[in-house]
Parts: structure tokens; C-alpha cells; sequence
């Protein structure tokens, strides 16, 4: 995990490993005081700093190779998933994974973008970008779930659609297209969840619903700040001015009124604890659900384009 | 996304008319050829020796394809607001009142009713020269009035694009436009009201992935650069020369995603015969 640590995270690397050492030499009394101090100091400093990150601190979290995906937070917040594979009409696409799944009681259907955490799983998952077979497979799931009345729960983590050959070949852009028009007009309830990254086209491609909510370290836009800084800057380098000029973190959008809620996280990081972060997600989703099961499909259809209507800041 | 390198990297060359000092000529950025403008004009801007389709405004389109003077513009004085305060190497404020004031348009997008062969049609055309054509809240706004216009009154909707994507300057806002006008077309599905979209060089990005394709019937320009990520992105991914042609409308008829292709000067007549078809049953 060492090579995992990220540059602002080093002060509480090191005063951690300090601690260690000390525990190492003996447990005389002595010592054992100066670790509890060492330790409240290590607390402090932690607040100090995931208090207080840089946008681009938070996306730099939201990719920590550590984190959670969406094969994670199934196994730990589901019960019986029964994975479903497919487009039926050119191939199974490994970047996004989708299945009948249990919420406590509550049956779902559950889709999300799948990174991998290796070169050998991530050549697999294709980093999580997906092609169109990927999106067609989601809305065939999600026809599924309305078929038989079931709400959809999808998670939120793409660098992007991916940008290929194929991909455009086999329409990268009606694949897109087509889920945002039927995701839109599907009678049952949707709740999208950004528990990573959330790039363009290619994340809001299983990301309209009724609810949205972003885990705190996550972002959100309509591009990676990265390119942001290649096409606007016409060099690589400023990426966290544009960081911070796209106002994409979790209490961004929150504050632009785009997103319903903010999932907290552990101190530090999904990854610190992810049986905590599931458990506190796992609470959410089924707040959330238990609100929206209650609706009318009618009503929820309704309301779903009147709150994407409503986004968009204009003068007339 | 990109619009802004694709349009200096000469992905699709900048297609816009090249007037020559005296200004009574225009060369032909595809061939060269000296063409009078008037000419030219009465040519629909489309090269009288190559046939290259010149990048043209909502203005020429309205004129190509309206019945005279039946064309009402919507939401005309609908103006960005800059929620992000958004700043690169320019504010993006500046950015936009520069803009209007060199392009005397107030956004990417005109939207209005009109008739086209005696049928009326809510309509929406898009500008690559503001910013790129690029897709804000003013572009998604009024989009999706136009395609309530068309639900209320029973109407076709059409829409031209030409557009290179989602508008970065308004982040995450720019990005739910998607989402927004692909809602309302939903909704104008659902009630059998026809939509025709009309896609011409360049089409990229978000607006290639919402209205853009979502066409009951979709028509593109010859040779019209259409896609979802850039050329260049794609090429810097796979490491490899894009095979002649990818991403041209002739393409995308050869993999099944477009409908047709329709040369400028048969556009009217075309997109006439189309709304007979599925606009019967509407006033
Ligand atoms: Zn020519």
C-alpha cells in the first residue's frame, strides 16, 4: 500500500509509521503515553488535511487505486446477486456489470461501471470505460427491472466512455443517447450513485434517475480537468486550476443543485474503511428507496424531467 | 468536447467561406475554386466545382429551408449566465460578450416555428461559430422549449446540429443539457409527434449523444464530421492512423446510424417529403 499513499496524504504516512516504530520497541509505560499523544497528533492532522483538500486533491482521491468498486460495494451492501451478462445483439461489455440484487429485503436491479484493480484486470474492465455494448446491456437490464417492477440502483465510476475505434463504429453516441431518452421515461425508481469518477457522457450514460448522490471524495463533470486543461490551457499542466474552475467535487454540485445529497466518507477515504462506507451507503440507498417506492410511476416519470428541466443557469 | 483544437487542428477544415479583398469573391477552402458570391449564395454556399458543403449558420438554414418570411425566433435575448464564475485563460463572461458582439448571435442555438412547404414545424439550429457550438443551459434551454413547443401544438420538431459538444465552461450544468433535452424528446416520443434531426459538419460529443441521435429519422450533410469522441483522441488512444473516411456521414450510413444523406439544394424538398410522412395526422 506503501506506493498508494498520495503526495498530501505524506505528513500522516509518516507520523503513522512513527508510531509503529515506537510500538515496536517495548510497551514501558513511557512510550505508551508518547504514542496516545503521537496518535491524537496523527487525528488532528488528518482533519487538517481531508478537511481541507484542493478539488483536485478530491479527484485524486476519487481514482485512489484503493477504493471500492462496484463488484465491492455489491458483494458488501447485496445479497443474492444474480449477475446478468449481455447485450444480446454484439457482446458482453466488462466495463459495466449489472444484476438482480437484494437490499436487505428490497429487490433491485443494480448496474455500475467496473474498474479493475491490476494491469491484468484493468486491461479486462478496460479501465472502466465502456463501449456501447455496455450501455445497451445497462438499458437492457433496466427494461428488465421495469418489466417486473423493480427499482434500479446504478453506481457512478468511469474515466470516460471509451474513446475507440469500435466504440464509434458501433455508435458510441446513439448508445449514449438512447439511455439518457429511456432512462428518462423508465417507471420505476432510479437512484444514481458517483462513488468514483464522474466523466462526461460516459458516466451520465446510467446516470439519470430520481435521486442522485455523490460519495464525498468523488467528482463529477463534463470533463476530466485534465483535458479541460489540454483544450482550454493547450498544455497538460493546469489541471488543478481546472479543478477548480469546473466546481466538480460532491458540495459543488450539491451547491448547484444537480445532485440530491452527498454520501459521507470515511476519514481519509472510502478505502480507509469500506465496511463503513457500504454500511453508510447501504443505509442511504434504502432511505432513499423506501421514499421512492411509494410513488406513482406516472408521477415519478414527471417529476424525473421536471428535475433534469430544472438545471441550467440562465438570463432572459 | 474538444471544439476548440478540432477546429485549429483542421480535423474538418474550417469551412467557412474565405472572402477574397474586393469581396464579391469566396474561395473554396476544399478545392480552392474562386466562386462569385453571389453565386455562391444561390448555390446554398455549397462549392459550384467541388461540391464541398461550406459550414453555414442557422440564418442560411432558416433561409434554405423556410417558406418566406414565416420563420418566428423563440427565447431570442436568452443570454448564458457564467454560474462557475468560470476562468481558463480567459473569463468565461468576456468569452461570451465577446462573442456576441463578433457573431451578433446571443448563443449556439436559434429556435423558433415557421413553415416549411406550407407545414408548420418547431425548429432549432445550431451555430458552430458561437463558442464552438457548443452545448450550455442557453443551448439545452432552448432546445427543450422548442421541443415543448412542438408537444403543445402538435407539431414536428426539427433540429440542426453542428456542434462540438457539451460547453466545458459550464461544467457539470453543460453536461445535464444531455439529459434535459433528451427528456423532453422522450416525452415528445410518447405522443407520436415526429422529430427529424439534421446533423452537419461537425457533430461531436454530448450533442451527437442526446438529440443528435435520437431522431425518429436522421439526415446528415455529405461528408459531415460525425462522432462522439474526437478524431484526435481517438487516434492519440489507439496509437494508430484513423482508416480514410471514419467519421464521415458516409460512414455512419454504412454502419447503420444514420438514415440518409441529403446534399443542401435537395435539402427542403426532401425534408418535406419526410414530414408527409410522418406528420400526417398533426393540423
Ligand atoms: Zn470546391
Amino acid at each position: 500500500m506503501v506506493n498508494n499513499i498520495l503526495e498530501f496524504e505524506k505528513p500522516v504516512a509518516e507520523l503513522e509509521k512513527k508510531i509503529e516504530e515506537m510500538r515496536k520497541f517495548g510497551d514501558s509505560y513511557d512510550i505508551a503515553d508518547e504514542i496516545n499523544k503521537l496518535e491524537e497528533k496523527v487525528i488532528k492532522l488528518k482533519h487538517n488535511i481531508y478537511d481541507n483538500l484542493t478539488r483536485w486533491q478530491r479527484v485524486q482521491l476519487a481514482r485512489h487505486p484503493a477504493r471500492p468498486y462496484t463488484l465491492d460495494y455489491i458483494q458488501m451492501i447485496c445479497t443474492d446477486f444474480v449477475e446478468l451478462h449481455g447485450d444480446r445483439l454484439y457482446k458482453d461489455d466488462k466495463a459495466i456489470v449489472g444484476g438482480f440484487a437484494k437490499i436487505d429485503n428490497q429487490k433491485v436491479m443494480i448496474i455500475g461501471h467496473q474498474k479493475g484493480r491490476d494491469t491484468k484486470s484493468n486491461l479486462y474492465r478496460n479501465f472502466g470505460m465502456p463501449n456501447p455494448e455496455g450501455y445497451r446491456k445497462a438499458l437492457r437490464l433496466m427494461k428488465l427491472a421495469e418489466k417486473f417492477n423493480i427499482p434500479v440502483v446504478t453506481l457512478l465510476d468511469t474515466p470516460g466512455a471509451f474513446p475507440g475505434l469500435e466504440a464509434e463504429e458501433n455508435g458510441q453516441a446513439e448508445a449514449i443517447a438512447r439511455n439518457l431518452l429511456e432512462m428518462s421515461r423508465l417507471k420505476v425508481p432510479i437512484i444514481v450513485t458517483i462513488i468514483g469518477e464522474g466523466a462526461s457522457g460516459g458516466a451520465l450514460g446510467i446516470g439519470v434517475g430520481d435521486r442522485i448522490l455523490m460519495l464525498q471524495n468523488t467528482w463529477y463533470s463534463v470533463i476530466s480537468p485534465e483535458s479541460c486543461s489540454s483544450i482550454l490551457w493547450r498544455s497538460w499542466d493546469y489541471k488543478e486550476q481546472a479543478a477548480e474552475s469546473l466546481k466538480l467535487t460532491a458540495n459543488d454540485l450539491l451547491e448547484q443543485k444537480i445532485i440530491d445529497r452527498i454520501v459521507p466518507e470515511p476519514l481519509g477515504g472510502a478505502h480507509k474503511d469500506p465496511l463503513y462506507m457500504a454500511e453508510t451507503l447501504k443505509k442511504i440507498l434504502k432511505e432513499e428507496l423506501n421514499k421512492l417506492i411509494k410513488i406513482r410511476p406516472e408521477r415519478l416519470v414527471k417529476t424525473r424531467l421536471e428535475k433534469f428541466g430544472s438545471m441550467g443557469v440562465y438570463e432572459e | 468536447m474538444s471544439w476548440f483544437k478540432r477546429s485549429k487542428e483542421n480535423i474538418s477544415p474550417d469551412s467557412i467561406k474565405r472572402e477574397l479583398p474586393d469581396g464579391q469573391w469566396v474561395k473554396c477552402v476544399s478545392c480552392s475554386e474562386i466562386i462569385h458570391k453571389s453565386q455562391f449564395e444561390i448555390n446554398n454556399w455549397v462549392c459550384t466545382k467541388c461540391d464541398h458543403h461550406s459550414r453555414i449558420g442557422s440564418r442560411e438554414y432558416i433561409s434554405i429551408l423556410f417558406d418566406k418570411n414565416t420563420f418566428r425566433e423563440m427565447d431570442k435575448k436568452m443570454k448564458s449566465g457564467d454560474p462557475l464564475k468560470f476562468s481558463d485563460t480567459k473569463n468565461y463572461k468576456d468569452r461570451v460578450e465577446t462573442t456576441i458582439k463578433k457573431s451578433g448571435l446571443n448563443d449556439a442555438v436559434k429556435t423558433g416555428t415557421g413553415r416549411i412547404d406550407g407545414k408548420r414545424v418547431a425548429f432549432a439550429c445550431m451555430d458552430f461559430k458561437f463558442i464552438g457550438g457548443s452545448m450550455g443551459a442557453v443551448v439545452g434551454e432552448k432546445i427543450a422549449r422548442a421541443i415543448d413547443k412542438a408537444y403543445t401544438s402538435k407539431i414536428p420538431m426539427i433540429i440542426i446540429s453542428q456542434s462540438g459538444g457539451a460547453r466545458m465552461m459550464e461544467g457539470a450544468f453543460s453536461l445535464m443539457q444531455m439529459a434535459k433535452t433528451s427528456a423532453r424528446l422522450a416525452r415528445l416520443a410518447d405522443n407520436n409527434i415526429p422529430y427529424i434531426s439534421i446533423l452537419t459538419d461537425p457533430t461531436t460529443g454530448g450533442t451527437t449523444a442526446s438529440y443528435a441521435m435520437l431522431g425518429d429519422v436522421i439526415i446528415a450533410e455529405p461528408n459531415a464530421l460525425i462522432g462522439f469522441a474526437g478524431p484526435r483522441v481517438i487516434k492519440e488512444t489507439i496509437g494508430k492512423d484513423l482508416p480514410e473516411g471514419f467519421q464521415r456521414s458516409e460512414f455512419l450510413l454504412e454502419h447503420g446510424f444514420i438514415d440518409l444523406i441529403i446534399p443542401r439544394k435537395e435539402l427542403k424538398e426532401k425534408l418535406g417529403s419526410v414530414l408527409e410522412y410522418v406528420s400526417n395526422d398533426l393540423n
